[in-house]
């Protein structure tokens, strides 16, 4: 019904190759998130979908419907961005009206609509007032408001939430989600913060460089990243990555370098089998670093020198030295850590990562 | 902020504006106490004893009344009106579509356009005067108030075009693409949205482009030959004045009268005044 | 925040309602810049670039009032480099020009700087001292004239009250004495254009930016020089370029105030291209008087350019 489909989408401005290939396929009521840092195509695609971007190759379809080469009117889209782009001349009511105004809904029915959206999203007693005399958080519903009030096929979201303080982000967070669930439409959103994506998506596209590093359940995204950025982007505070080298240690395979040795259980030992000498990126999360107890195995632990600690409440941040590489832990609140300390951390060596060198994939 | 003693902010600063303002204020003065000074002693030499210049004790409005009743300036004064709203009104329409155009779409020449537009703000009206007489004749519109409703935006679009653009360009782009997907096609968008928000611009367009209508001269000058068509300016100077006398106190009367119009809309507007001048120097 | 209800009523593809061929072919970015530019490109184009085109073509014939004239080539202009009014125009109207900008810029710009300040009644001030700019210039030039008349001239009786003169001062009818006379008209109507746009150049500039050359030790003409100057020049050039073209076409102020005379005194390229043009009905002369004017505006002109070209890039 309302699925998207894009398929090898490429987008050009003059010399700078802004969309390569994105291949992606959104199902119906499926809330998809398109994550990157600035400048990764994201934004541009999703305008792409919308009609303000002219399409360089490849296809777009709403619907089953290939709307390329239709205007932004006619492809029963709304949007949401990032300053929400209110009407600043006309009313809260109008402004929500105006889209149905356009499409010649008669006055009964547009009333209904906007009244039913406004008591959604908790405005009613705003109707009548102008965008100016709002607060950021009561604008960003009413531009949530005005997409709802269409009933489109598809809601493409542009950053919503950047321009809100933090605690109004994450309220606005849970509505979002609430709101999907309800309305079940399709939706686009994208987003460079990696929080929203992993709590808001069902399924999470990240991007690079204009091209789609990896497509997938957050929680895939999180445990089974298929490279080194994804793994780097997803997770905070971010993964922590150390270069080692693949040796023997005591008969079985380990990597190392000349701060810690960590023996590899047998999956892992065996992808890594073939690199035995070689060089390769490790990956470990801060939230699997915690300080060694003695029941630790020891050719899982090393030894580090506490550089600074982040107290947080729930958890402690320790940045430390582990020989030439500087490693963030996040441990439990009841660690007692100082600058200067020297501890034993411990890691479990089956939520490692390792990623080559040279291209960055996971091995 | 003029740090120290009083009497330096006297010389360095109250005297110098004084001294401003009575230069710049005084022709004004001049013009309104000889509009109601009756012509006995308008006429006395200045080495006369009894010159009295800076004000009358007998004010009059024999002049004002001649001015109204015996001369064509009444007639002037509707002309001129007439004039410079269709000129007005044509010069922001042309100026408001263009400006939109240039600031806000994309599409080939559209640099050269513009700089073509602001090219031609600088030829001014005394280098095609002659040529355009004739092609005013020509399309038979001679001596009729249309071939300065027609010439007048020439001067007065590229300068509406710019003003509105300084507008324009300070609109963010959001708020069109939002009406186009909420399915507006792209000339509503222009309309119902970009227009109604740069209305503070259209309104300082508009009155600037009146105030350079209603003081226009050449063009009225030449295209014009009838009294009962002439403007204001022209009428003033070519019908008050018989040979080689001047009629003084009407000629003041009419100077006078002919500047009201333009005053009233300065005085009710001059924060558009001010941004006109400055939005089109600074843009 | 809870959500009562879901909107779960079957969603038909809501189809956009039918637009019109004109609507879709205005929605291309190009087809809609072509419509909304096409009004202004034909009045400019029929007003403007026709004209100039015509007068080109005038200024190499022979043509006079009601009799089309015959292909001279440039004999016109070879007719106007010997003739000695039209050598007096030209420099007239540079040196019109010329005197009147520098002042127009020295006084304009010194009230802008007093304008600067917060006092009491300033906006209204501000409004008063626009006044010249904004009345018509041929009815503030009457009042001139009027007060530049050697018999009844108030300018003359306050200088003679104030012991400075003994007989009459025929301030336009006079030939040594009219073009000065004249550049003073034009510079107190084009002083107030100065000062308002330099306010507002003035106005954009950061205040801390003086403030901390203060503390720096500054004087205030240093600050002026080396802070506020540089930071004004872009607005300034704006100013005096628009205003050099202004004058040096200008027609309206002369023409009242002496027609030209006497003697040719105050004779400029407008006049005198009107005075031969209309007056004489030699149309293609008039026309290349007209056209000589062009050279020298176009030099402006590109210096413009040249300058906002540089000053964008920057």
């Amino acid at each position: 019904m309302a699925r998207v489909l894009i398929r090898r989408l490429n987008k050009r401005f003059d010399d700078v190759h802004a969309v390569k290939d994105v291949d992606l396929e959104i199902g119906d009521k499926e809330f998809v998130v398109l994550v990157g840092p600035s400048g990764c195509g994201k934004t541009t695609t999703l305008r792409m979908v919308a009609g303000l971007e002219s399409i360089s190759s490849g296809e777009v379809l709403i619907g089953d419907k290939v709307v390329n080469n239709l205007p932004p009117m006619d492809r029963d889209i709304a949007m949401v961005f990032q300053n929400y782009a209110l009407y600043p001349h006309m009313s809260v009511y109008h402004n929500m009206a105006f889209g149905l105004k356009m499409r010649k809904f008669d006055r009964v029915e547009i009333d209904k609509r906007v009244r039913e959206a406004a008591d959604i999203l908790g405005i009613q007693q705003h109707l009548h007032r102008k965008p100016r005399q709002l607060s950021g958080g009561q604008r960003q519903r009413v531009a949530l408001g005005r997409a709802i009030v269409r009933h489109p096929q598809v809601f493409l979201f542009d950053e919503p939430l950047s321009n809100l303080d933090a605690k109004l982000r994450v309220q606005m967070r849970v509505e979002l989600k609430r709101i999907h669930d309800r309305l079940g439409t399709t939706a686009i959103y994208v987003t460079h913060d990696q929080v929203e994506a992993m709590t808001l998506g069902d399924r999470v596209v990240v991007m690079k460089d204009g091209v789609v590093q990896q497509v997938g359940e957050p929680l895939e995204l999180y445990n089974k990243p298929v490279n080194r950025f994804v793994a780097g982007f997803i997770g905070s505070p971010a993964m922590n990555f150390i270069t080692v080298r693949v040796g023997e240690l005591n008969g079985a395979l380990a990597v190392g370098n000349e701060a810690l040795q960590i023996a590899l259980p047998g999956e892992i030992a065996a992808r890594l089998r073939s690199r035995a000498g070689a060089e390769v990126a490790m990956g470990v999360r801060p939230e699997d670093l915690r300080v060694a107890s003695p029941d630790d195995p020891v050719q899982s632990c090393f030894d580090a020198a506490v550089e600074v600690v982040e107290k947080l409440g729930s958890e402690i941040l320790l940045d430390m030295q582990v020989g030439r590489d500087m490693l963030v832990a996040a441990v439990e609140p009841t660690v007692r850590a100082q600058r200067g300390d020297r501890l034993r951390l411990s890691l479990s060596a089956d939520r490692l990562h390792f990623f080559d060198l040279a291209t960055g994939s996971a091995v | 902020m003029i740090e120290g003693a009083r009497w330096r902010r006297w010389i360095f600063f109250y005297i110098p504006l004084g001294f401003f303002i009575l230069g710049l204020l005084f022709p004004f003065y001049w013009m309104v106490v000889t509009a109601f000074r009756p012509d006995a002693e308008l006429y006395r030499p200045w080495m006369a004893p009894n010159y009295t210049p800076f004000w009358t004790l007998r004010p009059t409005l024999e002049h004002i009344n001649y001015l109204l009743g015996e001369t064509l300036f009444s007639r002037w004064m509707l002309n001129t009106l007439l004039i410079s709203l269709a000129a007005t009104l044509i010069s922001v329409f042309c100026g408001l579509l263009a400006g939109y155009a240039l600031s806000r779409l994309k599409f080939p020449f559209a640099g050269s356009l513009g700089t073509g537009i602001f090219v031609t703000y600088l030829v001014p009206q005394t280098l095609l005067f002659i040529p355009l007489a004739d092609i005013i004749r020509n399309f038979r519109l001679g001596d009729t108030p249309w071939a300065l409703i027609l010439t007048y935006p020439t001067f007065l679009i590229p300068f509406c075009t710019w003003l509105l653009m300084g507008y324009f360009k300070a609109i963010p782009k959001e708020l069109e693409e939002c009406a186009r997907i909420d399915g507006a096609p792209r000339w509503k968008a222009m309309v119902y949205i970009i227009f109604p928000i740069a209305v503070p611009g259209i309104l300082s367009a508009g009155i600037f482009a009146f105030t350079l209508s209603w003081n226009e001269f050449i063009y009225a000058l030449v295209f014009l030959s009838s009294p009962e068509q002439k403007t204001v300016p022209v009428g003033v100077t070519s019908e008050l004045i018989r040979g080689d006398v001047f009629f003084w106190g009407p000629l003041m009367a009419g100077a006078l009268l002919g500047s009201i119009p333009v005053a009233l809309i300065y005085s009710f507007f001059v924060e558009h005044y001010v941004a006109g001048l400055t939005g089109s120097v600074k843009g | 925040m809870a959500v009562p209800f879901a909107l779960t009523e079957p969603r038909p593809y809501v189809g956009a309602p039918r637009r019109g061929p004109v609507t879709r072919l205005l929605e291309d970015e190009r087809w809609l810049a072509l419509a909304l530019m096409l009004p202004t490109l034909v009045l400019l184009a029929l007003f403007i670039a026709y004209p100039f085109v015509k007068g080109v073509e005038l200024s190499v014939t022979d043509a006079k009032v009601g009799v089309p004239g015959n292909f001279v080539g440039l004999q016109n202009f070879s007719a106007l480099a010997s003739d000695s009014i039209f050598r007096t125009a030209v420099w007239n109207t540079f040196i019109y020009t010329g005197v009147t900008t520098v002042f127009k810029l020295a006084l304009g710009l010194w009230l802008a700087l007093l304008l600067n300040r917060h006092f009491k009644g300033k906006a209204l001030i501000r409004a008063f001292v626009l006044l010249p700019f904004i009345i018509p210039t041929v009815l503030s030039t009457f009042a001139w004239k009027w007060m530049f008349d050697p018999t009844f001239s108030v300018i003359n009786w306050t200088l003679y009250r104030l012991g400075l003169i003994t007989s009459r001062i025929n301030w336009l009818g006079d030939p040594g004495l009219a073009m000065t006379s004249v550049i003073i008209v034009n510079i107190w109507r084009g002083v107030p254009f100065y000062a308002i746009s330099l306010l507002a150049g003035l106005q954009t500039i950061n205040p801390e930016l003086q403030e901390a050359a203060a503390i720096d030790g500054a004087r205030p003409w240093q600050r002026f020089w080396h802070v506020t100057w540089p930071l004004l020049l872009p607005v300034t050039m704006v100013v005096v370029l628009f205003s050099v073209i202004q004058t040096f076409a200008d027609f309206q102020l002369v023409y009242v105030l002496t027609g030209g005379g006497p003697a040719n005194a105050t004779q400029l390229f407008a006049t005198y291209a009107y005075q031969i043009g209309v007056g004489t009905g030699l149309l293609s002369q008039g026309a290349a008087v007209s056209l000589a004017m062009f050279p020298v505006l176009l030099v402006v002109v590109i210096v413009q350019l040249l300058y906002i070209r540089r000053v964008e890039t920057h």
